[in-house]
């Protein structure tokens, strides 16, 4: 069972999913293109949140709202800490991208692989327009495959953060010694 | 709703943090571009996930997993921008040239 354009079009989800991942790009492309560092740091929410409902779109409810709890909530609030601490100029415009002699290159590299993984898209799954299952994955059944299937990656992940914590005060912390000389 | 319509959005955003990580010079924002690619990873892994249908939901345990690592990612390169401020006092990653010649 194929979807043909005029099948597609006429969906409802499908004109959802076209303004949501409209948003998703545009604030993507925010992120890598303001010229304040606070903009480009609050347009990281728009596509997070964009990623998160689509997410919610495709029944990944639990992956959606650590998205929202993760990113939004947690990872957004670092970069602002991180700007605010590099002192960057939080209220004026200035440039942040490199020269021109180095955008030029860096977008086109971007479209040419752009080009090539539509292409490699299109030419592996663009017969197999089959629609997508539109049942939810319960959260149960994800947290029994997490403690039955993942469980050692689970906690090799865990094991990751600890270090990860340590390592982040390890850094950040001012080194003094007991004679008062910092390292 | 396709696969095709979730892998090209994943490949386009995908190349939008590409972009930003080879031209930012700021290092907290080439940090906000690697989490763009990011975005991009998880979203072909969930919609995969759902496309394939697999009983141990292989896709989305990958995201969950791409998403505490990631945190962990970013709460040690702020470390290390911090870091680099202190020293330096810049986070201009054009200026990290120490080791350049």
């Amino acid at each position: 069972m194929t979807v043909t354009f005029t099948d597609w079009i006429t969906e409802v989800a499908n004109w959802v999913f076209l303004v949501i991942a409209l948003a998703t790009l545009a604030g993507a492309l925010m992120v890598v293109t303001a010229r304040n560092v606070v903009r480009a740091v609050l347009a990281l929410v728009v596509t997070f949140a964009g990623a998160a409902a689509l997410f919610l779109m495709l029944g990944a409810e639990f992956v959606g709202w650590t998205v929202v709890l993760v990113y939004i909530g947690a990872v957004i609030i670092l970069f602002l800490i991180g700007i605010m601490i590099t002192r960057a100029p939080l209220t004026q415009n200035t440039e942040l991208s490199g020269p021109m002699a180095m955008r030029i290159p860096a977008a086109i590299l971007s479209v040419l692989l752009f080009a090539v993984m539509a292409w490699a898209v299109i030419a592996s799954l663009g017969a197999d327009m089959i629609p997508l299952p539109d049942q939810a994955t319960s959260t149960a059944s994800l947290g029994e495959t997490l403690f039955t299937n993942w469980v050692i990656p689970f906690e090799a992940v865990s094991f990751v953060l600890l270090a990860a914590l340590i390592g982040g005060i390890a850094l950040a912390r001012k080194d003094t010694t007991e004679e008062g000389e910092t390292t | 709703m396709t696969i095709v319509q979730f892998a090209l959005l994943g490949a386009a955003l995908f190349v939008i943090g590409l972009y930003g990580v080879l031209t930012r010079k700021n290092a907290v924002l080439v940090l906000a571009s690697v989490e763009v690619m990011l975005a991009a990873v998880n979203v072909n892994l969930v919609a995969f996930d759902v496309y394939l249908g697999d009983a141990s939901h292989a896709g989305q345990m990958m995201a969950l997993f791409i998403i505490a690592l990631a945190a962990a990612e970013v709460g040690i390169g702020i470390a290390i921008v911090l870091m680099i401020f202190r020293n330096r006092r810049s986070a201009d990653v054009d200026e990290l040239d120490a080791m350049r010649y």
